[in-house]
């Protein structure tokens, strides 16, 4: 700036100039640091990988559970005996650190067919089955029990085991990945 | 550095040609050679030396181990067994970077009690105490993205549990944890970025290191008495005194470092890393890297809801901020005394800090069950209390000892120096070589 002795300043050219070409600079900043940030986040083969994977229920016996990948996260199918669905539904839902009945969390008409995510919502271990407490799961990592419904019924996890999206197609298959189209 | 203009004078032509041009050797000379350096330094202001000395060795192990390491979810396992069994000293080569790691946090960990024990981080050495911080907080993060890529058991598990933390952060908690991931859960582009960072982050822990030693030569080496240098009697020049000092301790070191390579490689390692990772079962018991067993001790002992703060987000925020408050020690601590050696109580809680330190980490390698969770418990509000409350208020009721006039005083006695020379008179600081 020249040396003014006036107190109004006017603003000069070099003063348009400056404040233009930083506003030009940062826009382009911030629009260069976007496809930075996005080929951060999941590629297209990792996407269409993703998509909905078909399980057959039938091999699975009373008692058992299988695990099953879906977006590279594990997920348990568990074929619950009688007993173990009426120990998970005759709980009072009001005690629970996450309140859900076991109905909400098993598909109308299949009670037997209970499906969860199997990483513990503490820090994503994979709990072990028929264990702990309640003979649901029991997470070796940080000591979470879950019940056999895959509610949390101690430890540190927050939350039940989610309910990953999934719908029967027949009576012996499901589909994970997409809810049914009603 | 800056604050040192220097007395020196190139000999020859070509010296005085290049000085005149870029004055590098004179900073070398201002900084390593004329430094004045307190005469009563111990062996504890070494591990600064040892640290640079390892972060050169992670350095120079790390760049050629990447020259044979494939950073692939199927290949990073058969590649590491292969820079083992094939190339060759890649065992060694590898063993030294795996053990350098551990190294380098035993030296870490004395030196930042060191500067807790003689107030180091106390005015004018704020900047350079939160500089410090920062660097262990990259040593942390570098320590933790390179224990991923041998993808054995627990490095997939132990990226799976720290990931899902981020997941803890209420709002952007997801979106950090999808592109930290690269998918939907730690696979393959998890390992890639994993190691781009790896090797990106030693890079600025070095700037950094710059900086530290930059702020380290402006108000120059706090010392164990924690009385300024008065008068260039309180002083040794840089080299030849610490030079050696820190060469021959180095040495030491590398004896204590080459034991555990060459003898007992793994014993910091856990078997479960040389089973190749598996998503579909977790090892009976994660435990992380020995170097971050206070802090898992902290994340696993909130098992409780804070108000609207979940058990999880808790135990994550315990566990950020065990760290985050060192950074305010030199605000936290009240007292106008630097060194602990003057101050009587706070030497003993300075003590059970340590052993709090220590049984957290002990508790951070047992089950979290039982008697244990509660000992955390316990031990976690300990080490709270201790930089909360105890370390403020012990500046207003601790009543010091009586400091000496100056480090001449301390290391001969107060007859000698002190004859003929009132305390103020030294108070000058003498302008330094």
């Amino acid at each position: 700036m020249a040396e003014t002795t006036t107190t109004v300043v006017e603003p000069t050219r070099r003063d348009f100039l400056f404040i233009a070409t930083g506003a030009v600079g940062a826009v382009g900043a911030a629009t260069l640091v976007w496809p930075f940030v996005q080929s951060l986040t999941p590629d297209a083969a990792t996407v269409a990988a993703g998509a909905p994977v078909d399980v057959d229920l039938t091999p699975i016996a009373e008692g058992q559970i299988v695990k099953v990948f879906w977006r590279g996260k594990l997920i348990f199918i568990r074929n619950r005996t009688p007993a173990e669905i009426k120990a998970a539904e005759d709980v009072n839902v009001a005690t629970l650190r996450d309140p859900q009945a076991d109905s909400a969390r098993v598909k109308e008409g299949h009670a037997k067919w209970l499906v969860v995510y199997g990483n513990c919502t503490h820090l994503g271990c994979v709990p072990l089955g028929h264990q702990g407490e309640y003979e649901g799961w029991f997470c070796p990592c940080h000591g979470s029990v879950f019940d056999t419904s895959g509610r949390v019924r101690g430890g540190p996890a927050p939350t039940n085991l989610p309910v990953p999206p999934y719908a029967f197609t027949s009576d012996t298959k499901i589909v994970i990945g997409q809810e049914a189209t009603a | 550095m800056s604050q040192h203009p220097t007395t020196y004078v190139p000999k020859s032509a070509f010296g005085k040609w290049f000085e005149s041009r870029l004055p590098i050797a004179g900073l070398v000379h201002s900084s390593f050679i004329a430094f004045p350096v307190p005469r009563n330094l111990n062996y504890f202001w070494t591990f600064g030396a040892i640290l640079a000395f390892m972060l050169v060795s992670q350095i120079a192990t790390g760049v050629f181990l990447a020259m044979f390491y494939t950073p692939n979810a199927s290949l990073a396992f058969q590649s590491v067994e292969h820079i083992m069994r094939d190339v060759h000293y890649g065992w060694l080569l590898r063993y030294l970077h795996a053990n350098g790691a551990s190294m380098f946090f035993v030296a870490v960990y004395i030196h930042i009690f060191r500067g807790l024990y003689y107030g180091s981080y106390k005015a004018p050495r704020e900047v350079l105490w939160i500089l410090g911080v920062i660097i262990y907080g990259l040593m942390m993060a570098t320590a933790f993205m390179g224990y991923v890529l041998p993808w054995g058991q627990m490095s997939f598990w132990g990226a799976t549990v720290i990931t899902n933390i981020l997941a803890a952060i209420p709002v952007v908690g997801d979106t950090i944890q999808s592109l930290l991931w690269g998918g939907y859960s730690v696979g393959n582009p998890t390992l890639n970025r994993f190691f781009s960072i790896h090797y990106l982050l030693p890079f600025m822990i070095v700037g950094v290191v710059a900086l530290h030693i930059w702020a380290l030569h402006v108000p120059g080496q706090n010392n164990p008495t924690g009385v300024p240098i008065k008068s260039g009697k309180d002083a040794v020049p840089f080299t030849p005194y610490a030079t050696i000092k820190d060469v021959f301790a180095t040495v030491v070191f590398l004896i204590f470092f080459a034991y555990f390579v060459f003898y007992i490689p793994n014993f910091m390692g856990h078997a479960d890393n040389y089973v190749p990772a598996n998503p579909s079962v977790t090892p009976a018991h994660i435990v992380p890297e020995w170097y971050f067993l206070p802090f898992y001790a902290i994340l696993r002992g909130i098992t409780f809801d804070i108000l609207f703060i979940n058990s999880k987000l808790g135990g994550v925020i315990a566990m950020f901020a065990a760290i985050a408050v060192l950074a305010f020690v030199p605000w936290l601590d009240t007292s106008r005394v630097r060194s602990t050696a003057y101050r009587p109580l706070y030497k003993q809680f300075f003590w059970i800090l340590v052993a709090d330190t220590i049984l957290l980490g002990w508790l951070g390698a047992k089950p979290a069950e039982g008697w244990y969770v509660i000992v955390t418990q316990v031990a976690t509000a300990y080490y709270f209390i201790h930089f909360l409350i105890i370390l403020p208020v012990l500046g207003f009721v601790e009543r010091p000892l009586p400091l000496p006039n100056s480090i001449l005083e301390s290391v001969l006695g107060t007859k000698k120096s002190g004859a003929g020379m009132p305390a103020g008179a030294n108070a000058e600081p003498q302008s330094k070589g």
